[in-house]
């Protein structure tokens, strides 16, 4: 029988011929990833458990990305918590504060996610690795606890939904376009416990980044996994990187989808998400005039060296809005130093946006970036809840790097254009 | 197994921000947790929930960030059951394996008010709205999350599986 690129991760991983939507498989997993927020309630439940060993360390990584370098000493605690439980079963994946970068950009820079693999993460964006081919889904510290023990998770086979994109994406359109218009049309819970499948020309010539930063957002459209089978592309990325084999699946022809959309995006222009959630997607050109007080440009979803790129052609030779503050945070110390030795970090400076170490710490309201009572922010970050950066009664926009760069420049939402025309 | 309470009702997409927001997660003790519980969607209710009571929702609740606190919060609110129209995926997970029971049931997500007063039977789904005199059937707990239940929670299952091994 036909089947999905997932469904067929799923049955090899399960140790079955084939299996079906909605069954309750048992997995081997291929890698774990915990943080400074979710190891350690895992590393209580380990020990709770009274496991005495995980079940391979070369294929767990905890990295401390979320409240690092410590922003308090509640946080220092929790960091130091992993740091320890690293030492104790010599974790080799383990990322201290220096050779740390968002988990998210940090383990397909690193080569140690893959094609093929079934990853669990303590951190629901996890399934930014689907762009590898890769089955990735986030869980909870008890879920990343058990498979550290075990080697294995059982999964609900879910689903899967196809969203074939075609045409010519206009220019500043890129990925983080692409799903932010697909929240939009399905919202935040339309593929709710489904995997989403990304298809068709436009994702066949996106590159790695855009497409890292598509299955990133999955989880905001209620997604278990967001996956693109993997290609030349995708071979080119992993190749060099890879610290292992691995294996690209690909979904048959006549696999079985709950729905497919087919869109033609040739005139789509870049969007933004408005508060209070990732669903609520407008065209940047159709935003009436929006004072902005911050920009941060980074995070899992658009932190890498690609993203840097657009923002700095957008504010090279420019300054900052008065009034604004900009925080640019490269998400990896390689795209640091890629972007140092690039000239693009002397590009943010000249325009006088902050650049800092990597962190997850504005997206979530940790640190490096908090908003006060009545601030607005765009964000190339991934939500825009209810005070997820800071007050309750600030607001964040969602875009893609050159849009938020945009922004900076002319201290209210605007499209790249507006600046260099 | 038998639950009465106190209804609270909250609306769609309750974010797991909502739930526990992001600059409390410095710590995991549950009590911490539990003082924050909901702050950004209702400010007193980690004040005024009592233990026993019920929290009623709308669709996808939990969604957003993969955070346990989210679940161990509301337990440690004394929340003692959660039934909404539906539930984020990883939320749903993390439920169960901290032992709050949970219960999807689109009639009663949008009938049931706050103070309503309930009475559910977790092992029929069956759920009794005094207030309203209505009876509202959920759907049933999975036969999979019923065993992580009976184990108390996915720690114990996966001891149990241990010592199978050893």
């Amino acid at each position: 029988m036909p089947k999905t690129i997932s469904e067929k991760i799923l049955a090899d991983h399960a140790g079955k011929s084939e299996v079906f939507p909605e069954e309750l498989v048992e997995v081997k997993i291929d890698f774990a990833v915990g943080n400074d927020i979710t190891a350690p309630l895992a590393i209580e439940a380990f020990r709770r458990a009274g496991a005495k060993k995980v079940f391979d360390r070369e294929r767990i990584s905890l990295v401390p990305d979320h409240f690092v370098p410590n922003k308090d000493i509640a946080s220092a605690i929790q960091a130091r918590m992993m740091s320890e439980f690293a030492k104790e079963f010599d974790l080799p994946y383990y990322f201290e504060v220096g050779r740390m970068g968002i988990e998210h950009a940090l383990l397909p820079e690193q080569g140690l996610v893959l094609p093929g693999d079934v990853v669990i993460g303590a951190d629901s964006h996890t399934c930014t690795y689907g762009a590898l081919g890769a089955f990735a889904t986030g869980v909870g510290s008890t879920d990343l606890a058990a498979a550290m023990i075990t080697g294995r998770i059982w999964f609900k086979v879910p689903p899967s939904m196809k969203f074939i994109f075609s045409g010519k994406l206009r220019p500043w359109v890129g990925g983080k376009d692409l799903i932010l218009y697909t929240i939009g049309r399905i919202g935040v819970d339309g593929a709710r416990y489904r995997a989403m499948e990304f298809a068709g020309e436009l994702i066949d010539s996106l590159p790695m980044a855009d497409r890292f930063s598509m299955c990133n957002m999955a989880i905001e459209a209620g997604a278990k996994v967001g996956i693109i089978t993997p290609d030349s592309i995708t071979e080119q990325y992993v190749s060099a990187r890879a610290k292992r084999p691995y294996k690209f699946y690909c979904s048959d022809p006549g696999a079985a989808y709950e729905a497919v959309y087919e869109w033609d995006l040739s005139n789509l222009e870049p969007v933004v998400a408005l508060p209070h959630s990732p669903q609520n997607v407008k065209q940047v050109t159709e935003i009436p005039h929006t004072p902005i007080d911050q920009v941060v440009i980074g995070s899992c979803t658009n932190g890498r060296l690609e993203d840097l790129r657009l923002a700095a052609r957008v504010m090279k030779g420019r300054k900052v809005a008065r009034g604004v503050r900009c925080i640019v945070i490269p998400a990896t110390q390689r795209v640091y130093l890629e972007a140092m030795e690039e000239g693009l970090l002397e590009i943010f400076i000249e325009a006088e946006a902050a650049v800092s170490t990597p962190t997850c710490g504005p997206c979530l309201g940790g640190h490096m970036g908090i908003l006060a009572p009545g601030e607005s922010a765009v964000a190339t970050t991934n939500r825009n809840f209810l005070g997820r950066m800071g007050h309750v009664e600030s607001k964040v926009y969602l875009s893609n790097p050159a849009v938020a760069a945009a922004s900076a420049i002319l201290g209210r939402i605007a499209h790249p254009e507006e600046v260099l025309s | 197994m038998k639950i009465k309470g106190k209804t609270w009702k909250f609306g769609n997409d309750v974010d797991t921000d909502a739930i526990i927001p992001a600059r409390y997660l410095n710590t995991t003790s549950a009590k911490e947790l539990a003082s924050h519980c909901m702050e950004d969607a209702d400010p007193g209710f980690a004040s005024r929930v009592k233990p026993g009571d019920i929290i009623a929702a709308g669709k996808n609740f939990g969604c957003g960030s993969s955070r346990e606190h989210a679940p161990i919060a509301i337990k440690a609110a004394g929340v003692s059951c959660v039934v909404a129209l539906s539930f984020a995926r990883i939320f749903y997970r993390n439920a169960f394996n901290m032992g709050l029971p949970i219960l999807e049931c689109p009639e009663g997500a949008e009938r049931i008010r706050t103070g309503d007063e309930l009475e559910i039977d977790l092992d029929s789904g069956i759920i009794e709205n005094h207030t309203r005199k209505e009876t509202y059937r959920a759907q049933a707990i999975p036969p999979f999350m019923q065993k992580l239940l009976k184990a108390g929670g996915l720690i114990e299952y996966v001891q149990e599986q241990m010592s199978g091994i050893e």
